[in-house]
């Protein structure tokens, strides 16, 4: 059974890269840095497993791995919020041009 | 709560997934990328709460807390964070998920409530190895950009043996840890994959950082897939393959555009040696002139190209820039921004950079794309860019030969603005400058363009 999981998840793992391989070579060049920024907030996606380990043990609340979850839940909270905010900025940025250009143009 | 049905979770996780991708593929355009920003944010959303419903006995109060706070620092800093900044805080976030990735790999160790399948053992290992590693040399590379340490490359003897000798010493650890279920080899192992991440970047120079960043940028999420595999959740597999190969894509267009292999990257030391070549002893003559010129020049050019580099992120004259070319045309002259990709500190920086000094979408122009218009092209203004413009590419046997550099040379006039004649990262004379049609103007950007501005 465990081994029939594993292959599973590599299944899932060499289809995702190639997903990943194809939709990213169609980004724009000018738009590389907010890719990097969204992607620093999807890879915060790892909070699923910093919640799941921030349990009791033995009835305890505080422990190596409740703590260690709860940084890890802080840390990736920074990379969500902060890298989807930022990434709005810029594009934002790249939006507020092209309103302006039409302005211009009428 | 605990009787969540499997098969909605996992329906929940796939349909956060496809949000992911599909926030990816809203980035082919600035008109998607919004919405595609957004749907992301909804993947992330659903992400969290399917995980907080199935959860068995989870804290909810200190998740609460950690959320909150984390959220308050992440919109802090992203509200606060300067463009020209954003290879440091990309830096920093990229530490974030390595030491995250190290955190729960611990965390699910000392959890006595699980117990490790032989092959979730070697996939901690591997989670924990990847994030530690992706931590420490984050950290460097943020302290490298942000100036805290020297953007040098730092060589020390037997670096490679002593590397060698890290990773091997971690393999051992992690096998103890395989066959012993040892906390202790664990820790271990995780602190030397930390040593290694340091050793491995201090020997990269400044002029290799958006290779680095785009670098850990994979490894962020290989080390997010890598937790992935020990969970058996396909949303974090899924997310961080894209993240993985989105990061190796970065990498390969940086190598692409500055001529170099990722394996010479890694051994690190560009710009160190050749620095003292610089001038070969003869002083040789150069044309230079006054911002009048230059706005004489300008004002009766019928097209204008202006190639931007970091020099003028350094001294803030994007606005100024935007103003001159506002100016120009509003004289009927035809202005464009020529990129190159390794303009700025990481990939798309400078795009980012001009975008927020309201420089239209259209005006700004890559290189494939405009270096043919180049011989067509009345003047060419240079301003903070050295390599991308140096014809030396061009030539066998010069240390850049091979690099696609920006033809600026084919233009009928060139105008070079730098702050003295110091060479740039490659340590490389720029024949560009000693050419019969160009003129130098010394001087900070912003000054320059801001009297450049006045005199139209």
């Amino acid at each position: 059974m465990s081994e029939l999981l594993t292959m599973q998840n590599i299944t899932i793992f060499v289809l995702a890269i190639f997903v990943g391989y194809h939709v990213v070579w169609n980004v724009t060049p000018a738009l590389h840095t907010p890719l990097m920024s969204v992607t620093n907030a999807i890879s915060g996606i790892v909070i699923v497993g910093a919640i799941l380990q921030t349990v009791p043990i033995n009835t305890g609340i505080f422990n190596i791995t409740s703590i260690l979850g709860a940084i890890a839940v802080f840390l990736t909270s920074i990379n969500i919020f902060g890298g989807f905010m930022v990434t709005r900025r810029m594009l934002e940025m790249f939006k507020k041009k092209e309103n302006k250009l039409m302005e211009s143009k009428k | 709560m605990i009787a969540a049905n499997a098969n909605f979770t996992s329906a929940a996780y796939l349909i956060s997934a496809v949000l992911f991708i599909f926030s990816l593929k809203g980035l082919a355009s600035p008109a998607s990328a919004r919405s595609g920003n957004t749907l992301g944010m909804a993947g992330m959303a659903l992400a969290v709460i399917t995980t907080l419903f199935v959860g068995h006995y989870l804290i909810y109060s200190l998740i609460g807390i950690a959320i909150v706070l984390g959220a308050a620092v992440g919109i802090f800093a992203a509200k606060r964070v300067q463009m020209t900044k954003m290879p440091e805080l990309v830096a920093l976030m990229h530490s974030f998920v390595g030491l995250s990735a190290t955190l729960i790999a611990i965390a699910s160790v000392y959890n006595a409530a699980e117990t490790h399948t032989a092959v979730q053992r070697i996939e901690l290992f591997v989670g924990a190895f990847i994030g530690a590693i992706t931590f420490s040399a984050s950290i460097i590379a943020f302290g490298k950009l942000s100036g805290k340490f020297s953007a040098q490359p730092i060589h020390f003897n037997n670096q490679h043996l002593l590397n060698l000798m890290l990773a091997l010493l971690i393999l051992g650890f992690g096998i103890f840890y395989y066959s012993q279920s040892s906390q202790l080899a664990f820790l271990v192992m995780c602190g030397l994959a930390l040593v290694l991440g340091i050793t491995l970047i201090l020997p990269i120079g400044g002029a290799d950082m958006p290779v680095v960043v785009s670098m850990l940028n994979s490894y962020s999420g290989w080390a997010a897939a890598g937790i992935g595999f020990t969970m058996n959740n396909s949303v974090l597999i899924i997310a961080g393959a894209c993240v993985g190969s989105s990061g190796a894509i970065l990498s390969y267009i940086m190598c692409k555009a500055m001529n170099r292999s990722i394996i010479a990257v890694m051994l690190g030391g560009f710009g160190s040696k050749s620095a003292a070549d610089a001038s070969d002893g003869v002083q040789k003559p150069v044309k230079s002139g006054s911002a009048d010129d230059v706005a004489f020049l300008m004002s009766n050019a019928d097209s204008v190209i202006i190639v931007p580099g970091y020099g003028l992120a350094v001294s803030r004259a994007q606005h100024a820039l935007q103003e001159l070319t506002s100016k120009l045309i509003s004289k009927g002259v035809h202005v464009k921004y020529a990129i190159h990709p390794v303009a700025g500190r990481m990939p798309g920086h400078m795009n980012v950079l001009l975008a927020e000094a309201d420089v239209p979408y259209e005006q700004v122009v890559e290189m494939e794309d405009i270096n043919n218009e180049f011989g067509q092209t009345d003047v060419v203004f240079v301003i903070g860019a050295n390599d991308v413009v140096n014809p030396a590419a061009k030539k066998p046997g010069t240390p850049i030969y091979g690099m696609p550099i920006l033809e600026a040379y084919k233009a009928k006039t060139i105008i070079v603005n730098k702050r003295s004649m110091a060479s740039g990262y490659a340590g490389l004379d720029n024949e560009l400058f000693y050419l019969e049609k160009t003129m130098m103007v010394f001087g900070d950007a912003k000054k320059i363009v801001e009297d450049i501005a006045k005199a139209i």
